[in-house]
C-alpha cells in the first residue's frame, strides 16, 4: 500500500474556471429568482395558503437531510475505524457542510420577509423546533469545521476520533430534527407519524452518499487523478443497503398507515387515487429512484462507472420524488376537520389543494445546488481535500 | 430573567395592541373618557383573569356569509390585486358540512379558534405568532419572517399568507407583504369595549365573552346546554366553541 497524499486542484486551469463560472452563475440566477419572489411577494409562485411549502422546501430539505449524509464516510472511517474510508473523509466533511449552506440559503431566501433574518437569529421561541434547527446548523457548521480542522493538520489527528464521534452524533440529532419539523404537525395525516424522524435518517444516508459518489466520480475524472475501483465497489454497495433501507422504512410507513383508520386516507391517496403524486410513487420513485438504481449496482452493469453514475443520479431523482410527495402532497391533501364528513368551503377545505411549481421556485431550489456545488469548487482549490490518487494500490489494503 | 422577558414580552404586546388603540384615542377621546366596564386600561397589561371565547349556535338559521363580509369591511381585507384565489386572506369562511350517510347538512363560519394550546405558537420560531394573557392568539407582523410554520401547524387552516404589496389598509389591522396573519378576534375592538364585528352582525348567533368569568353569558350558555369544539380530541381546549355541530 502506497503512501496517500491529499493534494489541492490545481485553481488555475481552463476546467477550474467554467466549473466555477457554471455554478456562481447558477447560484446567481437563483437568488435573482429569489428577489424577484420576494419583491413581487408570493404570488407569483404556485404557492398558496394551502400548499404553503412549495418546491423551494423540497430542494432545501434535500439538500439539509443530504448534508448529514454525506457525512457517513467520514464518519464510517473515524468512528468506526475502517480505514478504507479515510482517504474520502475530508472530501466528506467539507461536502456535508457545502450541502448544509446550500440549503440554508434556499430555506432563507424562500422565508416571507428573509431581511428579518436578524429576528430570527436574536428573537428565540425555545419551544419551537424550528429555532432548535438554528441552532443544530450552526452547531453541526462548527463541529464539522473542527473534525476538519483535526483531519488537515497534523498536531490535531489524535482528536479526529473524538471529533469525529461528536459531529457523528450531531448529525444524527440534526436529522432527527430535520424530520421533526414535519413530525410535529399533528394536524397533518402525512406527517402525524413517529416513523418520520427515522425515516429521514434512513433518507439521509441513501441521499447523502448519492451526492457523494457523483461529487467523488466527477472530481476525479476532471481532475485526471486515479479512482480505483477498490473505493468505488465498497461505496456502490453500501450505497444500495442504504437505497433498500429506505425502500423498507416507506413500506412501513404505508402498511402502518394503511392499518391506521385515522391515516388510511393519506396512503390510499398517494398509492393510488393522487393524480401526480400516485405516478411520481410509483413511477419516479419506486421505479428509477428506487429498483432501477438496485439493479443497476447489482446487476451485471455493477461494475461500470457510468451505470453506478446513472445510478446515483437516478437515486437522487427518486429523493426528490419521495420529497415532494412527503412536503407537498402531505399539504395538498385535505385536512381533516370534520371526520367522516363532506365538507366544502370557499377556503378549499375538503378538496385536494392544486400545486404547480413555478419557474422562480425551482431556480432558487437549483441556486440552493449551485451554491454547494460551488463551495466544493473553491475548496477543493483551496485545500488539501483529495487525495492526489485513490488508485487501488494506494488504498486497498490487501494490494501488492 | 424569566420575569424580564415576560415584561418585555407583555410591554411589546402592550406596545403593539396599546398603540393602536392610543391612535383610537386621539380621534375619539369621549370613548376613552367614559370607560365602559368593558373596555380594558391600556396602561395595565393584559389581564390573565380573562379568557375571551365565542360561542357559535349553528342551529340559529342566519346568513353567516354576513359574518365574512362583516370582517372583511372590520379589517380591510379583500384588497389583494395579483394574488389567486388560493392565495387571498381569508380571516373567517363558511364551511359547509354534510353527512354522506345520512344527508344531513349544515354550515358554520370558521375563524382562528384561539386554542389555549395553540400548536401555531408552539412552533413559531420568533415568538411572532403569540396568545395574549387574555387568550386572544395573533401575529406580531413586526416579528413575523414568514416561515410559514403556523400554517403547517394549525388544525383549522385558520391562516393566511400575505402574497402582495397590499396599500390601502385599515390602520387597525396592519398587515404586511410575506407575514402571515389570522382573525384576531378584533383586539382593536374588543380593547376598546367592543364585540368583535362577526358578532356584532350574527343576530346573536355568536356570543362573546369571558370564558373565565362564571356569571358571563357565554359561561352560563356553556354551562346550559355545553359547547363543542371541533376537533377536540386535539386537546387544544379552542376558545371558540359550538352548538349544534
Ligand atoms: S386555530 Fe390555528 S391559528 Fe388559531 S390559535 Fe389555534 S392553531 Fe393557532
Ligand atoms: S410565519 Fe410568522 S408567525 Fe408564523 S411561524 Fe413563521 S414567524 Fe411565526
Amino acid at each position: 500500500m502506497k503512501k496517500l497524499h491529499f493534494l489541492e486542484v490545481e485553481g488555475n486551469t481552463k476546467g477550474f474556471y467554467t466549473f466555477l463560472g457554471i455554478f456562481g452563475l447558477i447560484s446567481l440566477i437563483g437568488v435573482l429568482a429569489a428577489y424577484y419572489m420576494e419583491h413581487h411577494g408570493h404570488y407569483v409562485t404556485g404557492m398558496s395558503n394551502q400548499v404553503v411549502w412549495g418546491t423551494p422546501h423540497v430542494f432545501a430539505i434535500f439538500l439539509i437531510v443530504a448534508a448529514s449524509g454525506a457525512l457517513n464516510v467520514a464518519s464510517i472511517s473515524s468512528v468506526f475505524a475502517k480505514t478504507a474510508y479515510k482517504p474520502l473523509a475530508r472530501l466528506s466533511g467539507m461536502l456535508a457542510m457545502a450541502l448544509l449552506a446550500g440549503g440554508l440559503v434556499v430555506l432563507l431566501l424562500d422565508l416571507g420577509r428573509p431581511d428579518r433574518l436578524i429576528v430570527a437569529m436574536t428573537k428565540f421561541n425555545f419551544v419551537s423546533i424550528f429555532t432548535w434547527n438554528i441552532f443544530l446548523y450552526t452547531g453541526f457548521m462548527g463541529i464539522v469545521a473542527i473534525y476538519l480542522w483535526t483531519m488537515m493538520d497534523r498536531p490535531y489527528n489524535n482528536l479526529t476520533k473524538k471529533a469525529g464521534m461528536l459531529a457523528f452524533i450531531w448529525r444524527l440529532i440534526l436529522t432527527t430534527g430535520t424530520g421533526s419539523i414535519f413530525g410535529f404537525l399533528i394536524s397533518r395525516e402525512a406527517y402525524d407519524t413517529a416513523l418520520l424522524a427515522p425515516m429521514f435518517i434512513i433518507m439521509s444516508f441513501s441521499f447523502g452518499l448519492a451526492f457523494f459518489m457523483l461529487v467523488l466520480m466527477a472530481s476525479y475524472k476532471y481532475t485526471d487523478r486515479p479512482l480505483g475501483d477498490y473505493v468505488i465497489n465498497r461505496l456502490k454497495n453500501l450505497l444500495g443497503v442504504f437505497v433498500a433501507a429506505v425502500l423498507y422504512f416507506v413500506i412501513v410507513y404505508h402498511i402502518t398507515n394503511l392499518y391506521s383508520a385515522d391515516h388510511r386516507g393519506i396512503s390510499a391517496f398517494v398509492l393510488s387515487s393522487g393524480g401526480i403524486y400516485t405516478f411520481l410513487f410509483w413511477v419516479v420513485q419506486i421505479g428509477l429512484g428506487t429498483i432501477l438504481p438496485l439493479l443497476l449496482l447489482y446487476g451485471p452493469t455493477g461494475k461500470n462507472r457510468t451505470m453506478i453514475g446513472l445510478a446515483s443520479v437516478l437515486i437522487i431523482i427518486g429523493a426528490f420524488a419521495q420529497l415532494y410527495i412527503i412536503i407537498i402532497g402531505g399539504q395538498a391533501y385535505p385536512m381533516v376537520m370534520f371526520p367522516g364528513m363532506e365538507v366544502s368551503s370557499s377556503f378549499y377545505d375538503g378538496v385536494v389543494a392544486s400545486y404547480a411549481p413555478s419557474l422562480p421556485e425551482v431556480l432558487l431550489g437549483l441556486g440552493g445546488v449551485g451554491v454547494t456545488l460551488l463551495l466544493v469548487t473553491i475548496a477543493v482549490a483551496a485545500l488539501k481535500f483529495l487525495p492526489a490518487s485513490l488508485a487501488d494500490e494506494v488504498v486497498d489494503p490487501h494490494a501488492k | 430573567m424569566t420575569s424580564k422577558i415576560e415584561k418585555e414580552d407583555l410591554s411589546r404586546r402592550n406596545f403593539v395592541f396599546g398603540s393602536i388603540a392610543a391612535a383610537g384615542l386621539t380621534v375619539a377621546p369621549g370613548v376613552m373618557l367614559y370607560q365602559t366596564a368593558n373596555a380594558r386600561d391600556l396602561s395595565k397589561p393584559v389581564s390573565s383573569k380573562v379568557r375571551w371565547g365565542m360561542l357559535i349556535d349553528t342551529t340559529k338559521d342566519v346568513d353567516w356569509n354576513k359574518c365574512v363580509e362583516a370582517c372583511v369591511k372590520e379589517h380591510g381585507l379583500g384588497n389583494e390585486e395579483h394574488s389567486r384565489a388560493d392565495q387571498r386572506t381569508q380571516y373567517i369562511r363558511v364551511v359547509d358540512v354534510k353527512n354522506k350517510t345520512t344527508g344531513y347538512s349544515m354550515s358554520l363560519p370558521v375563524m382562528c379558534q384561539h386554542c389555549e394550546k395553540p400548536p401555531c405558537v408552539d412552533v413559531c420560531p420568533t415568538g411572532a405568532s403569540m396568545k395574549r394573557e387574555d387568550g386572544i392568539v395573533l401575529v406580531d407582523r413586526h416579528r413575523c419572517i414568514g416561515c410559514r410554520y403556523c400554517m403547517m401547524a394549525c388544525p383549522y387552516k385558520a391562516r393566511s399568507f400575505v402574497h402582495e404589496t397590499l396599500t390601502d389598509q385599515k390602520t387597525t389591522t396592519p398587515r404586511g407583504k410575506g407575514c402571515v396573519e389570522s382573525c384576531n378576534m378584533c383586539v382593536n375592538r374588543v380593547d376598546n369595549g367592543q364585540l368583535p364585528a362577526c358578532v356584532e352582525v350574527s343576530e346573536g348567533a355568536i356570543v362573546f365573552g369571558d370564558l373565565n368569568d362564571p356569571e358571563s353569558d357565554i359561561s352560563r350558555l356553556l354551562a346550559k346546554h355545553g359547547g363543542k369544539q371541533i376537533r377536540a380530541d386535539l386537546k387544544l381546549n379552542p376558545g371558540v366553541q359550538y352548538q349544534g355541530i
